[in-house]
């Protein structure tokens, strides 16, 4: 199977630094073979350039979660490397990306009110909460949940949680937001309803997310770029722009540009699965 | 499509039509009474059967005592009887607060390193399944003292359901909570402090309700395989003299009085079990549909 398109020009609208040659993040040939046998990944090649929002798309098992992981630093390549060209580095050479991570699940902590969730990342890093507290509201602010500082995770609904999870991610003022399947839990009017949150908070802060999923909608709804994989081995099959404008509201969902994106997605992803049928 | 002007408008978060969690109403008044008064309303109700019964059949008072000569007895034995009590009590209490500190720590420990784990596991689960009447014997001629000896006895069988139970918190952390911390970058002490112990607090709190049982049930055994060694202690040696000495409304005024500490025991470890977990935990939360 090929590997991706050529990398695709500055789509969408957002800022201006994407233009810059040097990607935040640089995979080459990364391949992860797992202790028993399994590759979950087979020399995946990707730029992510500053301000992409991209759409890692595939059935499950085809090395989404795994990617996600080694782009996090969570679990080492087998072979290949990433890189953080723009990136600050430790004495020992260590790339020190800023990085946030928000799960499949809302992984919060049950014993802990929604503040405290949402000031660990600070926390670890020393930030009393006195001081963490501006930036802790401020988070919970972004996702619409400051009047429930105080409750704790099991007195939310699942939507809720999710967006303390998101808020989580956001307090530290990541570059790269990484998420993993983190609407797929849900019903689809909190879908819907998170999806829009998210593009309006991407639009305004200008991060890069990277985004899993494996919904043909919700990947062409929220991304610039959608990178379609296919399992066994997991390896990238297609890599795609979509080039519409955003802000994208409601009413893009009906328009006929997006249904042409989620056939030409659906058709990647379907010569992606059927590749397999022969296997 | 869009224009582009429409851009600069970046509008806020959607305003939540989640329906907002409604917050579990108390017990009301009327349940709450209820809940002291039926447990309490059948024990009264068993002591006057036994009274009833003892007066119906004219029970000679050293096979069974009526209700009324125990409470006597209770009361005109309470100088030996409340000093026993509490040797007793501090033999338990000691040994579950050694059981406490001991099991949290090498249950801390043991999640540090697997080789730690391997190299003391097998003597925790050897100390447990032997059965403490068995060692009690040779606990006796070893320790320097007798109430040294019934204290090793008592931590003995407290420590492993806090350590084990401790294990079982500590281990089962949520894998993507871990990945969490290990991507904030938390070092392992953090970890442990914000994650791990809280995790396990659950688990601690079910040890620690047996172990505070266990705890005074290892204290009385020990002490009745101690037999006339014991003179002078607990609260298992008044019964086994008053058994010698045929004065049976004092062996049952000291039952009374032993199970009494082991409710008391229950209650205290469940009370705060339930102050610890009650804003989160699913064991300390009503259920509501
Ligand atoms: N820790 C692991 N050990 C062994 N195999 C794994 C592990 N994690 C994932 N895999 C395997 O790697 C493949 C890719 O997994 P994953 O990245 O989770 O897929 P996805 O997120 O796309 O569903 C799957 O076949 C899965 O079974
Ligand atoms: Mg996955």
């Amino acid at each position: 199977m090929s590997q991706s398109n050529p990398v695709p020009a500055s789509a969408g609208t957002f800022s201006a630094d994407s233009g810059s040659r040097r990607p935040l993040v640089r995979l080459s040939g990364v391949s992860k073979v797992f202790s028993n046998g399994t590759t979950a990944l087979q020399n995946m090649t990707m730029d992510i350039r500053q301000g992409e929002f991209i759409s890692l798309l595939g059935p499950s098992g085809c090395g989404k979660s795994t990617v996600l992981r080694i782009i996090a630093g969570l679990g080492d390549p087998s072979s290949g490397t990433i890189e953080w060209p723009t990136s600050g580095h430790d004495a020992s050479g260590k790339a020190l990306p800023e990085i946030s991570f928000v799960f499949q699940e809302p992984t919060l902590m049950p014993w802990a009110t929604v503040f405290k969730n949402v000031w660990l990342p600070l926390r670890l890093k020393g930030i009393s909460k006195q001081e963490a507290h501006d930036r802790v509201m401020e988070a919970l602010e972004m996702v619409g949940l400051a009047k429930f500082a105080d409750a704790y995770p099991r007195e939310l609904s699942g939507g809720m949680k999710m967006r303390v999870s998101i808020a989580r991610a956001l307090v530290t003022r990541p570059k790269i937001l990484l998420m993993d399947e983190p609407f797929a839990a849900l019903d689809e009017i909190t879908r819907f309803k998170l999806n829009n949150d998210l593009l309006h908070l991407w639009e305004k802060f200008g991060w890069t997310v990277v985004f899993v999923t494996h919904s043909v909608f919700e990947s062409v709804y929220l991304s610039n770029r959608i990178v379609v994989m296919a399992a066994r081995p997991g390896r990238v099959v297609n890599d795609m722009l979509v080039d519409a404008p955003y802000p994208r509201e409601e009413d893009f969902r009906t328009t006929s540009v997006y249904n042409d994106y989620c056939r030409d997605a659906s058709a990647a992803l379907h010569a992606a699965m059927d590749a397999n049928d022969h296997l | 499509m869009k224009a582009l002007e429409e851009q600069e408008q970046v509008p806020a978060p959607a305003i939540l039509d989640e329906p907002q969690p409604v917050f579990a109403p108390r017990d009301t008044n009327f349940e709450r009474i209820l809940k002291f008064v039926i447990p309490a309303a059948m024990l009264l109700l068993l002591v006057a059967l036994w009274g009833w019964y003892v007066e119906a059949y004219k029970v000679p008072h050293y096979i069974l005592p009526s209700p009324k000569r125990v409470a006597m007895s209770l009361y005109d034995d309470w100088g030996t009887l409340s000093a026993a009590l509490l040797v007793t009590l501090k033999i338990t209490f000691t040994a579950l607060g050694i059981a406490l500190v001991g099991g949290v720590g090498l249950a801390v420990l043991m999640s540090q390193s697997r080789w730690i784990e391997l190299a003391l596991y097998p003597y925790a689960v050897i100390l447990q399944v032997t059965p403490i009447v068995a060692i009690a014997p040779l606990i006796l001629i070893y320790a320097p003292s007798t109430q040294s000896a019934l204290l090793i006895c008592a931590w003995i069988v407290a420590f492993f359901p806090v350590l084990s139970n401790t294990t079982q918190g500590l281990k089962s952390t949520d894998h993507n909570l871990l990945n969490l911390f290990e991507l904030y970058g938390a070092s392992s002490w953090q970890t442990l402090v914000y994650l791990k112990l809280p995790n396990a607090l659950p688990y601690f709190l079910a040890g620690l309700r047996i172990a505070g049982g266990l705890a005074l049930i290892a204290a009385v055994v020990a002490e009745f395989a101690a037999g006339s060694a014991g003179a002078g202690s607990g609260l298992a040696y008044r019964l086994l003299e008053s058994q010698f000495r045929l004065n049976i409304p004092r062996l049952f005024a000291a039952l009374i009085l032993l199970s009494f500490t082991g409710v008391l025991i229950f209650a205290a470890t469940s009370l705060l079990s339930h102050l610890l977990l009650r804003k989160w935990h699913e064991s300390a939360l009503k259920r509501e549909n």
